[in-house]
């Protein structure tokens, strides 16, 4: 019993030790994985494209504010969290940040003082940049931005996820390995998967999280990578697997829809709008190529949707009957003028509704928004024009969207659950997300 | 107390068309521009969001998008002899205002004019004397020829995607396109539109007589576009709703949807709404213009903008009025017959005739601004003048544009236009009826031109501009004969009914009705600077650094609409500026 007592008493301390050693002991952090030569310097406009390439702004600017000031509330399930500043102002910004601070942020999820960041930072994917790619952005956010001095809301989680030491057990489960190395042997192709899943960092949407809320696969290689995800309550469609929204899309169709926001097929709605804006759109030919030839690549293995035939849908809504039912009623008086009696739209202005990722989306949220609030395409230097679809909020009752949406996951050859008014009700006051 | 602002290379007078291209054409040479306009800002979205435009009675009759003559209009009377009074409200013509200008209302017919109008005196003396031309007219060359404008045109064409069917591809006559045309380098940009009940009856009924139907060149897509500036256009889908209404759908050309999100990327361009240019300064010598002042509406205050290079963009009228306020040119005086401001505006000769079907269901709300038939077998080239004792030609045309319930329905002659009977004739006949109109060419004459009003002030305090118009015996003439040639055609269709509508003899302008917003001249372009405002490249030919775009450069009216001539005439002097101006600037001629 006695040595019963002393186990337990043991085993205790062990425990206290070890927990006291987990909180304080400073995280290893991970040393840069090439070694660049000692007169290494980033290339001229490297700096500045490699930001565009991890699209930095997307979170580091907060709406109508300094780029890269920070301070922009990030929703996420465990509450809201603020970027950071990271201009190189020394008191509110990365102006203090050595190079070696600076790696540890993007591939270890530490800030300076070695706590833990939240990975709403995106570092199990930037863990897979280059040295050179580091460098470059250590280059643009450290020595030729100019600092602004901007205190950022401090980011106040409900216990336990307050807790930041605790993230370094996440960290044990979520990262992979350092750098990047391709399963590809085609250099096109392998160039689009480190951009897709290092700087790109498309899996932290795209790819569904775990019940821990690591994301379920960090390459390729894994069939969870990039099989569809959430970000803020809208379905980031699967780019790959049986439901993939991009099957059957062309390299060409992909990347249009990356410099432009728009393609044949579809275009862009919710978070991915301000990727277009920030990121991709500015992305070299030879990238876009990249990317496209790998997204074609993971679904090189699927079926392309079949090709339209007529419909029961669209004959409903030829026959203009007044009979028909509320929601092909309501499709015609608010949607058919650009969609089209067959939901097929036209070619980079009006998005296909058949077979679109949106209407059919696990969640319908990001389709209530839109027929909501409407959505806005960027203006891209290749395709300018904001193309932008009114909001119908002031003229459909939450039943009215739920019966329209309802209508558009079963049309044609969408095949979705219904949407209920309380589903509608409660995004109603939402505000456009952009 | 005026405040001026930095210097800008470039100033754009308004921003409707011209102002969008000649923006985004001077933009590229890395100028610093800035356009004023005199309106509100105008988006697709929320200004023309679905369904909130389609609404006749604002936007229709209460003329929504419209200028409001509280804050800009001009006076009107009908010869030399009469006292002008204000046009307080719209009626015969209707200037749009705000950014897009009168681009964002149209209906988007897009002609080129025939290449005789462009050298139209000369045409006539060539061909039947000078004797011909009667006491008071007084027509002119442009001193620019269709051939050299061929490039621009199709500049234009395609910039706008405008969808139609070429009758005449380099000198090869193409079947079903317009046999009459001058000869084009290469197709529409986009295949024509479907035509509704009444054009395809009018297009078998015209074929049968041996005429040459074609379809009307649009500027309401038929397919998605993607322009030369990457700016987009979506499909029609013939909502009925493109006069004096813009256009929900990204489907009708206009500035919007063809340029001004691209040049609104432009890092060197900026504009300020509700910004009224009021007048263009001139330096001491008069041989150039050192920039202009405009009204801030937002400060309430005068601001004079300096700038190397003034481009007057503003309606015709507005042009026209400006450069009298500014002193460019001499104001023309129509009994001396010299000077040159305001000299030879015209309108444009219309009439029609309706024809009422009980059996036939046209579906009139299935229709578009530009869908429809036409001929042109009575086109300015194809008449012999001389035989036939007036100058000028028409296009003749079916297409219904729209099946807007308040003006939209015309009714048989003797149906009551009030009670019971005439509530009883709305439900016979909505649908029931289409109409042949022609579409004429105006000339200009001496006594029909535009100066700055004795009396009346606007809210600026400046002189308003007096129009001083009536119509001719020649042109009344012409209008004649097209009715002598569409009324065989109607009765041809065997309509249960029809009734025609054209000016006859002794025929007085009537500001009242609408007619049609095609008011041209006043600063008209040409070779001598004694008988024009501008030469051949819309420059002014007394301030070098002033170009002046627009309907108004058009020495008298062609027989169609104009906005086609003024895209080309717009890419044409932008090009002359580009290549030959900017390098070294000076009289370009």
């Amino acid at each position: 019993m006695k040595t019963f007592l002393r186990l337990i008493l043991v085993l205790a301390v062990i425990g206290v030790v070890a927990l006291i050693a987990f909180i304080f002991i400073p995280v290893q952090r991970t040393p840069a994985q090439t070694a660049l030569a000692a007169d290494y310097t980033v290339p001229e406009g490297q700096g500045e494209y490699t930001m565009r390439l991890a699209d930095c702004a997307a979170c580091h600017t907060a709406d109508d504010g300094v780029p890269f000031a920070g301070g922009r509330p990030i929703e996420s399930p465990l509450g809201t969290i603020y970027s950071s500043n990271i201009t190189p102002d020394p008191e509110t910004g990365i102006g203090n940040y050595t190079l070696a601070d600076f790696r540890a942020a993007l591939v270890d999820g530490l800030r300076r003082d070695g706590t833990h960041l939240y990975p709403a930072m995106p570092y199990e994917n930037y863990r897979m940049l280059s040295e050179e790619d580091i460098r470059a952005l250590y280059a643009y956010f450290h020595d030729q931005l100019e600092p602004v001095s901007n205190p950022t809301p401090e980011t106040e989680l409900s216990f336990p996820f307050n807790q930041r030491w605790a993230l370094r057990g996440w960290n044990w489960l979520a990262l992979g390995d350092p750098g990047f190395t391709s399963t590809l042997s085609d250099a096109e192709l392998a160039r689009g998967e480190y951009l897709v899943t290092g700087p790109g960092h498309c899996g932290a949407c795209h790819t569904p999280r775990s019940p821990i809320m690591t994301q379920a696969a960090l390459t390729g290689a894994d069939d969870a990578f990039l099989s569809g995800g959430e970000i803020a309550g809208w379905t980031a469609p699967a780019l790959r697997g049986a439901n993939s929204a991009i099957r059957g899309w062309s390299a060409a169709d992909i990347r249009l829809i990356f410099a432009t926001g728009r393609n044949a097929h579809s275009a862009v709605n919710g978070e991915m709008q301000l990727v277009i804006r920030d990121s991709t759109q500015f992305f070299s030919d030879e990238d876009l190529d990249a990317i496209a030839g790998y997204l074609v690549h993971l679904n090189s293995g699927e079926q392309a949707p079949a090709e339209p035939t007529e419909t029961a849908t669209e004959q409903l809504l030829a026959s203009a009957d007044p009979s028909m039912d509320l929601g092909p009623r309501l499709y015609l008086d608010n949607c058919g003028a650009c969609h089209f009696v067959n939901g097929r739209g036209a070619d980079e202005v009006f998005p296909e509704l058949d077979g679109s990722s949106l209407v059919t989306a696990n969640s319908p949220t990001g389709l209530i928004s839109m027929i909501l609030h409407g959505g806005e395409l960027p203006s891209t230097a290749e395709r300018p024009e904001r193309l932008r679809m009114p909001g119908f909020a002031h003229r459909l009752s939450d039943d009215e969207v739920a019966t329209l949406a309802s209508f558009l996951r079963q049309g044609w050859t969408n095949d979705a659950g219904p949407v209920s008014a309380a589903d509608v009700s409660a995004l109603r006051d939402e505000p456009a997300t952009n | 107390m005026a405040r001026t602002d930095p210097k800008k290379d470039v100033v754009i007078i308004g921003l409707g068309w011209t102002g969008s291209i000649l923006g985004m054409e001077l933009a590229q040479e890395g100028l610093e521009i800035l356009a004023l306009e005199r309106g509100p800002d105008r988006e697709t979205v929320p200004d023309f969001q679905y369904p909130n435009v389609i609404d006749e009675l604002k936007y229709g009759i209460r003329l929504g998008f419209m200028q409001k003559p509280r804050n800009s209009t001009l006076t009107v009377r009908r010869s030399l002899t009469e006292t002008a009074q204000p046009y307080r409200r719209l009626g015969s013509f209707l200037p749009g205002d705000g950014v897009g200008g009168a681009g964002i209302h149209w209906n988007g017919q897009t002609w080129r004019p025939m290449a005789e109008e462009f050298r139209l005196k000369s045409y006539v003396e060539e061909s039947f004397g000078a004797d011909i031309i009667p006491e008071g007219m007084t027509i002119q060359d442009w001193g620019v020829s269709y051939d050299e404008l061929e490039p621009y045109f199709d500049r234009f064409e395609y910039m706008a995607g405008i969808a139609g069917k070429a009758g005449n591809l380099n000198g090869e006559i193409q079947p079903g396109g317009n046999p009459f045309e001058a000869p084009r380098s290469r197709d529409y940009p986009m295949p024509p539109m479907k035509q509704g009940v009444d054009a395809q009856m009018f297009e078998q009924a015209a074929r049968a007589m041996g005429l040459h139907p074609f379809p009307r060149p649009a500027a309401n897509a038929t397919q998605a576009y993607t322009n030369e500036y990457g700016m987009q256009l979506g499909p029609c889908n013939y909502c009925g709703f493109c006069e004096r209404y813009g256009c929900a759908n990204y489907s009708k050309s206009s500035p919007q949807t063809c340029v001004l999100d691209a040049l609104k990327r432009m890092p060197n361009f900026s504009y300020k709404v509700n910004s009224e240019v009021l007048k263009i300064e001139l330096a001491e010598d008069r041989a150039t213009a050192t920039g202009v002042t405009y009204f801030d509406e937002a400060a309430q205050e005068e601001v004079f903008q300096p700038a190397d290079l003034v481009i007057v963009a503003a309606y015709s009228l507005h042009n026209v009025h400006l450069m009298l306020l500014s002193g460019i040119g001499d104001p023309w005086d129509p009994v001396t017959q010299t000077g040159t401001t305001g000299k030879n505006y015209a309108y444009q000769m219309n009439g029609g005739t309706s024809m009422f079907f009980r059996d036939v269901e046209f579906n009139p709300f299935a229709a578009a601004g530009s869908n429809g038939v036409s001929i042109d077998d009575y086109a300015i080239n194809q008449i012999d003048f001389a035989r036939e004792g007036f100058i000028g030609g028409s296009y003749i045309t079916a297409g219904i544009s729209n099946g807007q319930p308040i003006r939209g329905i015309s009714l048989p002659a003797g149906t009551p236009s009030w009670g019971a009977g005439w509530k009883q004739g709305i439900g016979d006949w909505y649908g029931h009826s289409m109409s042949i109109g022609s579409h004429g060419s105006n000339m200009a004459y001496r006594d029909c031109y535009l100066d700055l009003d004795p009396t009346y002030t606007d809210r600026h305090g400046r002189p308003l501009m007096r129009m001083t118009f009536n119509w001719k015996d020649n042109d009344i003439r012409m209008t004649q004969f097209m009715r002598s040639k569409i009324e065989p055609i109607a009765e041809a269709m065997q309509p249960d009914s029809w009734r025609s509508s054209y000016k006859s003899e002794g025929a007085q302008y009537d500001v009242r009705p609408y007619q049609t917003t095609h008011n041209v001249g006043g600063a008209i372009m040409g070779e001598d600077r004694e008988t024009s405002s501008l030469n051949r490249y819309l420059q002014t030919w007394g301030q070098h650094n002033v170009f002046v775009m627009g309907a108004s450069a058009f020495p008298q009216n062609i027989q169609y609409n104009p906005t086609g001539a003024v895209g080309a005439l717009a890419y044409w002097a932008a090009d002359a500026i580009r290549r030959d101006y900017l390098p070294n600037p000076r009289p370009l001629v």
